[in-house]
């Protein structure tokens, strides 16, 4: 053929040609999966989003004092402290996004005429072509063989089409056509994780929010503290770790949260936890930290207290308050307090943290203003809260003291995201699990028997298809009948 | 008897199949690779009742959970795993030669638990690690870690049977990375040799891991060390042909090891898709509100990820069929390993609970 180089028009078209070609290629799916995967050691190296001096520090101990500062500025300009979020990097995946797209619906058109193509039956021509292929003789009739061969067909799946000429029989069917699909099904769940992503990215808001217990706002904080409108009101009523016995293990964090919105308590003190988010309008809250407001004076102590054949009551009682136990003369003053109480050699108490690990009350107790004992009493013995007179003083929280850290996220595109993780799912398990599938059995009559051609065969998975094919002969046919 | 009673005797039968295995090879005595066979589901064995002991172990404590949350049990787990898909590779191909290149990765990763002194003992969750999301993505993560585990070693058999010349790139891929391997797992033996019988030290807190070899105090010795080791490369580049036709002389063909880590591989993405990925992304998404924050741990999952969807699309091109997807299959686990491990050792980030220490 001769080239018309002159026609400018086919030229252009050529270009045009090869670029969608080289985008549809595997080979630059190959390239640019490598590239994603090496240019994100970088970031895993580098730590993200951290101060500049952390950064500097790092440079400092890799490349010594003197080519720090330079290796800071190439980073700098590369984005290294930022590349997952850098244009260069955001463009490679954009660039994989186009590859993915093109390269299948570069193939869809193939694919699609695979899988709506009718099956031909078989030419016996060709037999010894296929990769699966029996061959052997039954004695009998053309009807007793079929009899015998059909369900074997069936229990392999299929439902069969049938041919019928002067001597001879043939079934022969296919199935599992739209696995062929699957491949891309994977491919477009990756693009549905990007778009959500991006949604995400674009309409979402991702920040955080600090809330003493007790207190409320209707803001939340991004990561570089900006303030966020959450257009509704959120209260932390009550914030608590739990630990595995008396050990400094927590094994629960957990805020209880009311949403205020134009007034209304639409949800009333929910309590959350890690891995049990609250939801509402769009935003999630997550438990994510926590953590003491030592200054704060306006911390109550409650007690829970049970005057000798009496009933429980919870009291609570400011820093330095008083308490009465109901219908005795007995009072409770509070002399000091400590949020993590220890001993050390000498058995002097001291508080070991700020966190409210092991809370602990010193209560001086006076009968009609004479001192009368002083009792230490501790939220995780209960052997501290008998008092000698047979009354129950126990300590059930130190309120106040106490900010629960809440991760607050708004994401539109989540769902979307989960959408293409199910696509994925599916999409894999139709791709490496399941198969498209061919069979053709080929009965001549042969005076007195039926000579048996079984061609078949499978795009993936040939060898298990195999053994389920001679599995279903050996159960059906040869334990009973002569072969040959 | 307890359950690390157990587990030392399913050490102690993987250690001692793994040396009956490799005798066999150089040897092809059949009844030696049989008693090989016998003593690692003897092994096997153990290491199950070890497993479902310690899980009821937990309930009984009051804590009560599955046995793959720390570091510790995960490599616990994944010897399980490979070691059952090891025994389930032997019995489908009657390949028992394959046995003394998959007993040393079971050696190496007890001997990282032995020697680094991790914590054995059963501790009970932080909050963040109570969640199912997080249970299905271990458990699916170390059966597909344990499926390129053995993809690797396929792969790496590849290499030696298809490899013709010293010059050739594969062929000095495969001695190299053969070599580090074996290297790494001579280095533990020493270690173990050093302390624990001639020592007699119980490994506890402590990370004695290379120190005897190459991070010991003593500079000479370290530099001696790598010496050695730059000598057995060299010495495996040039006797590499011993170990081919060793393996040809078990009817082993190119084939077959081709399709063996294809299988192991298309067994292990789709799970690790699944399971690693997708699960994990759910349960930092019900944790803490990110399900993908690019933390170093994540990355390197990705890029494990990438290195295997990598081998998949190279396996359709021409070109690239035999040699070069069997090197990627070897990187990849690689990766995998470094995913596993290295991220805790060398990087930080979110996944803190499975600290050395």
């Amino acid at each position: 053929m001769k080239k018309e180089k002159l026609d400018t028009g086919i030229e252009k078209k050529n270009i045009i040609d090869r670029v969608w070609k080289f985008l549809a290629s595997v080979k630059l799916g190959i390239i640019l999966i490598s590239l994603i995967a090496f240019t994100s050691i970088i970031g895993t190296i580098i730590e993200q989003n951290v101060q500049p001096e952390k950064t500097m520090k790092f440079f400092v101990k890799l490349f010594g004092p003197e080519l720090a500062p330079k290796a800071y500025v190439v980073a700098q300009k590369l984005d290294f402290t930022d590349m997952y979020n850098s244009t260069w990097f955001l463009s490679i995946l954009f660039i994989f996004s186009v590859n993915l797209i093109v390269c299948s619906l570069e193939r869809l058109p193939a694919i699609y005429r695979a899988v709506n193509e009718p099956l031909k039956p078989l030419n016996i021509e060709a037999f010894n072509k296929y990769s699966i292929k029996k061959h052997f003789k039954l004695k009998g009739n053309m009807e007793n063989a079929k009899k015998t061969i059909y369900p074997i067909i069936k229990r392999l799946g299929f439902k069969t089409e049938g041919e019928r000429s002067i001597g001879i029989y043939q079934y022969y069917a296919q199935k599992g056509m739209k696995t062929r699909y699957a491949v891309y099904v994977i491919h477009l769940s990756i693009i549905v994780i990007f778009a959500g992503a991006v949604i995400g990215n674009l309409f979402g808001f991702n920040g955080y929010l600090n809330l003493p217990e007790g207190s409320k706002s209707s803001l939340a904080y991004t990561r570089d503290g900006k303030q966020h409108p959450l257009g509704f009101t959120i209260k932390c009523d009550d914030f608590n770790v739990d630990f595995y016995g008396n050990s400094d293990m927590p094994s629960n964090y957990t805020s209880w949260l009311t949403v205020i919105d134009n007034g209304v308590e639409v949800i009333k003190t929910k309590h959350i936890q890690v891995n049990k988010p609250l939801q509402y309008e769009g935003y999630t809250f997550y438990q994510s930290s926590y953590g003491p407001i030592p200054d704060n004076n306006e911390v109550l102590l409650v007690f829970k207290v049970t005057p000798k054949g009496g009933k429980p009551q919870f009291v609570s009682v400011g820093k330095n308050g008083n308490f009465n136990i109901e219908s005795t003369k007995l009072t409770g003053k509070i002399v000091t307090f400590s949020p993590a109480l220890a001993f050390d050699e000498e058995d002097k108490p001291y508080t070991y943290t700020k966190m409210l690990n092991n809370p602990a009350a010193l209560v001086s107790f006076t009968e009609d203003g004479q001192p009368k004992y002083d009792r230490l009493i501790l939220k995780r013995y209960s052997e501290t809260w008998e008092l000698p007179d047979g009354h129950k003083v126990e300590l059930v929280d130190y309120f106040g003291y106490q900010y629960t850290g809440l991760q607050v996220r708004k994401d539109p595109g989540v769902w979307i995201v989960y959408l293409g993780c199910i696509l994925m799912a599916i999409g894999l398990y139709a791709s490496f699990f399941l198969n498209h599938k061919k069979i053709w059995v080929y009965l001549t009559d042969e005076k007195g028997y039926i000579d048996i051609k079984i061609a078949a065969s499978a795009n993936k998975h040939k060898q298990g298809y195999e053994i389920k094919i001679d599995t279903l002969l050996k159960k059906y046919i040869f334990k009973e009948k002569t072969t040959k | 008897m307890s359950s690390s009673e157990f587990f030392g005797y399913a050490t102690m039968g993987y250690i001692v199949a793994m040396i009956m295995y490799i005798v066999f090879i150089a040897f092809k005595n059949e009844r030696l690779g049989f008693s090989a066979s016998i003593i690692t589901i003897i092994g096997f064995s153990c290491h199950t009742i070890a497993f479902i002991m310690r899980w009821l172990d937990s309930y009984s404590m009051g804590i009560g959970r599955a046995p793959l949350t720390n570091l510790y049990e995960s490599i616990v787990f994944f010897v399980w795993c490979l070691m059952l898909g090891y025994l389930v590779i032997e019995y489908k191909y009657k390949y028992r030669f394959f046995g003394a290149f998959v007993t040393p990765i079971a050696g190496m990763a007890l001997g990282f638990v032995g020697l680094t002194g991790m914590s054995q003992e059963i501790q009970p969750l932080v909050p963040a690690l109570k969640s199912n999301w997080l249970l299905a993505h271990v458990t699916m993560s170390f059966i597909a870690y344990s499926a390129f585990a053995l993809s690797f070693v396929t792969a790496l058999l590849y290499l030696v049977v298809a490899t013709e010349k010293k010059s050739e790139g594969a062929y000095i891929f495969w001695t190299i990375a053969g070599s580090v391997f074996f290297i790494i797992i001579a280095a533990m033996g020493i270690d173990y040799v050093r302390y624990a019988l001639v020592e007699g030290v119980k490994f506890e807190s402590q990370n004695y891991l290379l120190t005897s070899t190459f991070l010991n105090p003593n500079k000479t010795i370290t530099f001696l060390s790598y010496l050695v080791s730059i000598l057995i490369i060299v010495i495996v580049w040039h006797y590499g042909f011993v170990l081919k036709n060793l393996l040809i002389s078990f009817k082993i063909k190119t084939a077959i090891l081709d399709e063996l880590t294809y299988k192991m591989v298309a067994v292990g993405f789709p799970i690790f898709t699944l399971g690693g990925l997708i699960f994990g992304a759910i349960w930092a998404d019900q944790a803490w509100g990110v399900y993908w924050s690019w933390d170093p741990k994540e990355t390197w999952s990705l890029i494990t990820w990438l290195f295997y969807a990598g081998y998949l699309h190279a396996r359709m091109l021409k070109g690239w069929r035999g040699n070069k997807v069997a090197i990627i299959a070897v990187v990849g686990f690689i990766t995998v390993v470094f995913t596993y491990l290295g991220v805790n050792i060398f990087l930080a980030g979110l996944h803190s609970y499975g600290d050395l220490s």
